[in-house]
């Protein structure tokens, strides 16, 4: 989609502006009307976007987990009658609005991290679990019989031969997750979650429009970046890619 | 591990029945509501039978059956689901009932609010009735009539004053009117960005199929727009559309304004187009060849055959697209509310800055209420369409 170089050119300007940002002040002092100051300095950004990152990084694992192990579950013999209970839960899932779950879970888990992590969880599974599915299902029948043939036993041919073949597909489905997972992350500072978020609402609340379009870009470009990297990732992982020609 | 269950319990019970009546009976032994005698100071929880006595106990009683049922993997069907479909009533009559036990006669600032046990009886029920559809395999109309029969019952209860006792309605008859205004605007957001991303990225994706040199430009672009967080994207239409209102002539006369729910309108509008146009291109560059040639061959012109056979076989693909837009938008219309655009948000960050998570509900429910209804009901048309083109090939 995006040129190898651009995507290098990217990151590169990124990790510039998270080390130090004061130095692209004159460039985002247009932006802030009436001596407002360019760049957001109430906390480093540096440490806002890790934050946003292991925030996003502990839901879409959750997802993985769960979506994943789910997918396992129900294409197990004797399983079936699971599946279309983790049909509707993950596609109920995704029909909720997250900000909706948001606003839900703060009596639950207080304002802070907790009510993003459940919402970005609940937003993640679908994906995941539909990849799995597809993946685990998709297998050529030769495969799986040679696999059968070979006298290994269902948790053999699960791990040695199943899921390695589901992989790519499954990585698909994590990063579809991930990228969805980094822009909704922002919401949840709305209930003081430390994300990349705060900064856009510091803007929105000052009507500081240097703070909305940092935010933004940087959440922006991360999304680019990791999207890049699951897509190579899955290449190098599929089946004749180039993890195999070892 | 989960293959060594034993052989006996594989085939005397239903997985799924023993995690609702699990989920279920926790929501029995839990409060169903919380009582708080106005709407700040800290609320004491009510069980069933607390609130209600002795058509408590029955009512109690009642549900614990209907999950008990459901646990045998005998059980038919329908019978699980006519069972569910009395839980969620049963579930919903007792919260309005115990409502209206708690609050004293007369007092309007007692605060009855749905709890725990309400939410976990709720959640149990619902997933019961979803799981036996899925094993009934409803035709298309009863799917339907059911469908709209759940939306008539929802609105034949919160019309019947059963309800009217509960924390969430107290908030909304405070404010009916604002209630209106703001659904009204919420469904604007939501319909009119569909409808203006239907407008422009339909053509565009027909556009991008004649002229595949702009394939990549374009889907390009629009990708990069839904990596924009939708926060940020609301916040920087509205300096730059307040610009526009202030300097092009004429823009502000003809609605474009930097406030209200013109940049919501237009952000919604920006995060649309890439799935619309997106699926159209897929779904013209999937006609089958010979539908195309035969189209030529009956002397077709090259538009003839864009308007009459291609773009008709598009349809599910299209509608594949307006499910995922109409329940993205339902979703994040609600940020519009931070943003002074409207819509059920205002609720549900007004409710979330006064700790009033009355209010958010009220913001919150409709907001899923209508996100389900929509994707749904979508689902059920784009799998007729699926169905009907695969019986007729």
């Amino acid at each position: 989609m995006i040129g190898r170089a651009a995507l290098g050119l990217a990151a590169a300007v990124l990790a510039a502006f998270l080390l130090a940002p004061e130095r692209f002040a004159p460039l985002l002092r247009p932006l802030a009307a009436n001596g407002a100051p360019p760049i957001y300095t109430q906390t480093s950004l540096l440490g806002l976007t890790l934050w946003h990152l292991a925030l996003v990084a502990a839901a879409v694992a959750a997802s993985t987990v769960v979506a994943v192990g789910l997918g396992i579950l129900v294409t197990r013999p004797g399983w079936r009658d699971v599946l279309p209970l983790a049909r509707t839960v993950t596609s109920v899932g995704q029909t909720f609005p997250p900000v909706a779950v948001l606003a839900l879970a703060v009596p639950l888990m207080g304002f802070g991290s907790g009510p993003t992590l459940l919402a970005l969880f609940l937003y993640g599974l679908l994906p995941i679990f539909e990849n799995t599915l597809a993946g685990l299902t998709g297998l050529p029948p030769a495969v799986t019989e040679a696999a059968r043939g070979m006298g290994m036993t269902p948790a053999q041919r699960l791990v040695q031969v199943e899921l390695p073949l589901a992989l790519p597909v499954i990585l698909a489905g994590v990063r579809l997750s991930a990228v969805i997972a980094l822009s909704t992350a922002t919401i949840g500072s709305t209930v003081a979650a430390r994300t990349l978020g705060e900064v856009i609402i510091a803007g929105l609340l000052s009507s500081n429009t240097a703070f909305v379009v940092q935010g933004g870009v940087v959440v922006g470009t991360l999304a680019l970046l990791i999207h890049a990297g699951f897509v190579w990732l899955e290449r190098r992982l599929a089946p004749g890619g180039p993890s195999d020609r070892r | 591990m989960a293959a060594a269950a034993p052989a006996r319990a594989r085939v005397t019970l239903s997985r799924p029945g023993v995690l609702f009546a699990a989920i279920g009976l926790a929501g029995l032994a839990l409060p169903l509501v919380q009582f708080r005698a106005n709407r700040i100071v800290a609320g004491e929880g009510a069980s069933l039978p607390g609130a209600l006595g002795g058509w408590g106990w029955i009512a109690a009683a009642a549900l614990a059956a209907a999950l008990l049922v459901g646990v045998p993997a005998r059980t038919p069907a329908r019978l699980r689901l006519a069972l569910a479909l009395g839980g969620v009533l049963v579930t919903v009559a007792a919260l309005g009932a115990s409502a209206g036990a708690l609050t004293p006669p007369g007092d309007r600032i007692a605060r009855v609010s749905p709890s725990a046990g309400f939410w976990l009886l709720g959640l149990a029920f619902a997933l019961a009735v979803a799981d036996a559809l899925a094993r009934i395999g409803l035709a298309f109309r009863q799917r339907w009539a059911l469908l709209a029969g759940a939306v008539a019952v929802v609105a034949l209860v919160l019309g019947s004053g059963l309800l009217d006792d509960v924390s969430v309605m107290r908030e909304y008859q405070a404010r009916r009117d604002v209630f209106a205004r703001e659904a009204g605007r919420h469904l604007l957001l939501a319909f009119g960005s569909l409808g203006a991303a239907l407008a422009v990225g339909l053509p565009l994706g027909i556009a991008i199929h004649q002229v595949p040199r702009l394939r990549a430009g374009v889907l390009g672009g629009l990708n990069i727009v839904q990596t924009i967080p939708s926060l940020a994207l609301f916040g920087i239409m509205i300096p730059l559309f307040g610009w526009v209102a202030a300097t092009v002539p004429g823009a502000a006369a003809a609605g474009v304004a930097g406030i209200g729910a013109f940049p919501a309108l237009v952000a919604l509008f920006l995060y649309s187009l890439l799935p619309v146009v997106s699926n159209m291109v897929v779904g013209l560059s999937a006609v089958p060849h010979g539908a195309r040639d035969a189209a030529v061959g009956l002397g077709m012109t090259r538009a003839q055959v864009l308007a009459q056979v291609m773009i008709p076989l598009t349809l599910p693909v299209v509608l594949a697209a307006v499910r995922i837009v109409l329940v993205q938008n339902i979703g994040l219309a609600v940020i519009a509310g931070l943003i002074g655009g409207g819509g059920f948000g205002s609720f549900v960050f007004q409710g979330l800055n006064q700790t009033a998570m009355d209010l958010v509900l009220l913001g919150t429910l409709p907001t899923i209420a209508l996100a389900l209804v929509s994707g749904i009901a979508l689902d059920l048309l784009v799998a007729q369409l699926d169905g009907r083109r695969g019986r007729g090939t």
